[in-house]
């Protein structure tokens, strides 16, 4: 691999971040991914024992299991993994297996997942199909706990999801925990009353490249765990070739780099939100 | 080198990199452009990045008309690179300057020439005829533009009449630092060679060869082949040398920032009735009975981006103001059509122009305006024409036609004669739909016929004479239809205006408070005080003028808004309307 920048923000680097889905890993073969910048290898000794390891150190790197997931820490640990309550409910299936390598920005990766505007346009007659393609006034707040959160978002969606039977108009939440953690809420098109949950856990690889590791707690109601996963497989793949051509790749924190819109007010606060951070990794920071 | 190389021109694709509906990927000096002909035979270059959210705009779709980004589908025009459509906000009109950089587009000899700051010509080659050439296959080389050119200077070919020969003596006859012309002579067959080298980056080159007299069928494959191989030879011969320099770093090209309104999705700009573009008539002709077509060209530039339902003011020879649609399709945006109908009780507009202004004449016309803005996420479209009426609608369907979304142009006229601009509705074929010579009773049978089945995601959009307007809209609504999804533009307002009142206007962000006397309209008190306000018709009907009321009772007599908005009480047409209440603050 070649090298990349290091990642000089605290808030990342005393924080988790995925580094591989549990299912991919096996005894015998070393997964080599990266981190923040940082070549680290996963060797597993034993069946429960996962090690990361650091390739220019060799260094040990803190790391544990949570939610199907390996996650690790480059430095002091500040805060725990990002709780997501729905995985503890027993009526859901919890799902991953969905994830994808993206040549972009994890940055650019989040503001993807909270853009309603482009489901018409990428994800045709899935979630969204022309010529249905406003997006409705929504509320955006920072919370008291330093969370971004949209509510009121409303869509019309031809397939919401793999049970849904023709088209209809979805509510959506979104809630942004973390500079690289981003979580979807929708009604579930049974139980219309509970929300289905899609946390997306973005690997910061290096500042132009991240793997989106999507995670699922969705009602077990009328649905199985392969036609999700294939449904979400089949999400990402069509945003991928989009991501890849965004230039530049990093997301641009100053406000004139780029046009937005009433649509993007979520995208607006999330890039304010992380130039107050700061964080700068995987940025373009804004000029003075 | 590369500095100067900025200012020069040079090929960045071969004009049949540029296919019917293509967009090509160009690179010149480490800038990426997308490359797109029109169905108009433009030529576009543009910067590769749309201004959204910086999607390559070489990965859009060429509709023929527009370029529509991947991503979110924004659409910009052919010519100007404005952004006529944003399909999240399809009630707004987008900003008219958002317009994405163009750069400056040449074919010549075969290929397609840009510069980042032009200076002077592109590059004239003697002895090289337009039109009797053939554009070699582009080869990329990874090599500087500069070490490539060198080694040109040494590159030995056959002459085109003389493939299979050997023997041929080749000459160098100029060169510079990005081109070279040789030429090789067997016997009595003799080919002028040019290598134009395109600087992609600081370490990337392609190398584009056009050479003298037209070969045609197996000869042409012959000759092509044999440039091909000899080429390619060189190319691996030039990268093996210049790898052994260190590689110069890749050029970092700046990305211009978007403007600083722009980064807050502003208002429109604001201004007065200001005539800011001189056109030329360049042709003039009946369009219909009664109707003058005027095609309105620029005198110098380009005319601004424009969207379905926009209009221009005209100003006219003797003083008069006047309003007028643009009638264009998408991407017809080299010049603005609009018709004017002869008005028997004319004050002296449509009479100037059908008889004064002739084909020649300059005129000066305001930016255009949309007060009349196109959804465009219908499932299906309802226009509704009565005569002139049809000018903002038939640029609306043309719009739609082009995307292929459903929609109908009702057309209501009292004969064939009547129907204007029969070379724009005849590429409408099946949803142009004519109804002539009716009573206003059989007029009514028919609108109440076509708003039959009135359904969610319908809209219906009304251009006509006032009691026209006037009976759709009692139809439409009766038949279910909300207000919001019957869109209406009156050519005037035949409202008897009642200026007699007197009363107070707070201006909550200049922080003024003006006194409206009767006689005098509250656009007029607020110009007089220096506030800057567009404006464009003047009597209540084009929507220019509107503002925001925070607080007080408006005295609605513009024929703009609809019943819904007048009793919101929000909102207020400045040039006619008063108020009812003592006191008016509204959102300055
Ligand atoms: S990035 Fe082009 S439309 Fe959004
Ligand atoms: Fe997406």
């Amino acid at each position: 691999m070649s090298t990349a920048a290091l990642c000089s923000d605290r808030v990342l680097l005393n924080d988790w971040h995925v580094v591989a889905d549990l299912a991919n890993l096996s005894v015998g073969a070393p997964f080599h991914t990266r981190l923040l910048g940082v070549d680290i290898t996963i060797h597993c000794r034993g069946r429960y024992n996962k090690e990361v390891v650091r390739d220019d150190t060799g260094a040990l790197v803190t790391s544990t299991k949570r939610y199907g997931f390996l996650w690790a820490c480059l430095g002091k640990p500040e805060r725990d993994i990002v709780f997501v309550p729905e995985a503890e409910e027993g009526d859901r299936y919890l799902v991953t297996g969905g994830s994808i390598a993206v040549k972009v920005s994890g940055l650019r990766m989040v503001e993807n997942f909270l853009d309603m505007g482009h489901f018409p346009f990428v994800h045709t007659g899935w979630l969204g199909d022309e010529p249905h393609t406003e997006v409705a006034p929504y509320k955006v707040e920072l919370t008291a706990a330093d969370e971004l959160v949209a509510t009121e978002c409303k869509f019309y969606q031809p397939v919401a999801s793999p049970t849904a039977k023709g088209g209809f108009v979805v509510d959506y939440i979104y809630k942004v925990t973390r500079p690289y953690t981003v979580a979807l809420y929708k009604s579930n098109p049974v139980q219309k009353d509970r929300l289905d949950v899609i946390t997306l856990f973005v690997q910061p690889v290096d500042e132009d490249n991240c793997v989106a590791h999507p995670f699922l707690a969705y009602l077990k109601d009328g649905i199985d765990e392969a036609g999700i996963r294939s449904f979400m497989q089949l999400i990402f793949a069509q945003d991928k070739p989009i991501l890849e051509n965004q230039v530049p790749r990093r997301l641009p924190l100053d406000p004139r780099a780029e046009t937005p819109i009433r649509a993007d007010a979520v995208a607006v606060l999330y890039r304010r939100w992380l130039r107050d951070k700061p964080v700068t990794y995987g940025a373009i920071p804004a000029r003075m | 080198m590369l500095d100067l190389a900025k200012s020069r021109w040079h090929p960045i694709a071969a004009a049949h990199d540029l296919p019917l509906r293509h967009v090509f990927h160009g690179q010149l000096l480490g800038r990426e452009f997308a490359v797109w002909r029109a169905d108009d035979g433009y030529v576009n270059i543009w910067e590769n990045r749309c201004l959204h959210r910086g999607v390559r705009l070489s990965i859009g779709i060429n509709d023929g008309r527009e370029l529509k980004c991947q991503y979110h589908g924004w659409r910009y025009s052919n010519r100007t690179a404005g952004c006529t459509y944003i399909p999240a906000h399809p009630a707004d009109a987008p900003a008219r300057t958002i317009t994405n950089r163009t750069f400056a587009a040449i074919e010549r000899y075969g290929l397609v020439w840009s510069a980042e700051e032009p200076q002077g010509e592109v590059p004239e080659v003697a002895g090289l005829a337009e039109g009797r050439l053939l554009a070699l296959r582009g080869i990329p080389v990874n090599a500087p533009a500069d070490v490539v050119a060198a080694r040109l200077k040494g590159y030995r070919f056959q002459p085109s009449g003389r493939i299979d020969g050997s023997a041929a003596k080749v000459a160098v006859e100029a060169a510079s630092t990005f081109s070279v012309v040789l030429r090789s002579s067997e016997a009595d067959a003799t080919t002028l060679a040019v290598f134009f080298v395109q600087p992609v980056d600081s370490n990337r080159s392609v190398i584009r060869g056009v050479l003298d007299g037209q070969v045609e069928g197996a000869a042409r494959l012959a000759v092509l082949r044999h440039h091909n191989e000899l080429l390619s030879r060189l190319r691996l011969a030039v990268e093996a040398e210049a790898a052994r320099e260190p590689a110069p770093a890749p050029l970092e090209p700046v990305i211009e920032r978007v403007s600083p309104e722009l980064a807050e999705m502003p208002e429109e700009s604001k201004h007065g009735r200001k005539a800011t573009i001189r056109v030329e008539v360049a042709r003039k002709w009946l369009a219909a009975d009664g109707i003058a077509g005027f095609e309105l060209r620029p005198i110098k530039g380009l005319l601004p981006t424009f969207q379905p339902g926009a209009h221009i003011d005209v100003h006219l020879p003797n003083g008069l103001i006047r309003q007028y649609s643009i009638t264009n399709g998408p991407g017809e945006s080299d010049s603005y059509v609009i018709g004017v109908k002869l008005e028997r009780d004319s004050k002296g507009g449509s009479t100037c122009l059908h008889e004064t202004v002739r084909e020649g004449d300059v005129l000066a016309i305001s930016e255009p305006r949309n007060n009349f803005p196109l959804r465009r996420d219908s499932v299906k479209t309802i226009f509704i024409a009565g005569g002139i009426g049809i000018t903002p609608l038939l640029a609306m369907a043309q719009a739609l036609n082009n995307q292929n979304l459903v929609h109908e142009l009702h057309y209501f006229a009292q004969n064939e004669a009547q129907l204007a601009f029969p070379e724009k509705t005849s590429t409408l074929g099946a949803s142009l739909k004519p109804h002539l010579g009716l009573s206003p009773d059989q007029t009514g049978a028919k609108l109440r016929e076509i708003l039959s089945g009135y359904g969610p995601d319908k809209h219906v959009y009304l251009c006509g004479p006032g009691p026209m307007l006037e009976a759709a809209r009692h139809i439409a609504a009766e038949m279910g239809w909300p207000e919001t999804a019957v869109h209406f533009e009156y050519f005037k307002n035949t409202n008897v205006i009642d200026d007699s009142t007197s009363f107070e206007v707070a201006l909550a962000r200049s922080c003024m408070t003006l006194t409206v006397p009767a006689g005098k309209t509250i656009l007029e008190v607020m110009r007089d005080a220096g506030i800057d306000m567009p404006s464009s018709c003047e009597q209540g009907a084009c929507g220019t003028c509107l503002a925001t009321v925070i607080e007080g009772e408006p005295d609605h007599q513009d024929v703009y808004l609809n019943d819904a908005e007048r009793k919101s009480g929000t909102k207020i047409m400045t040039c006619v309307s008063r108020a009812k209440s003592a006191r008016l603050v509204l959102d300055l």
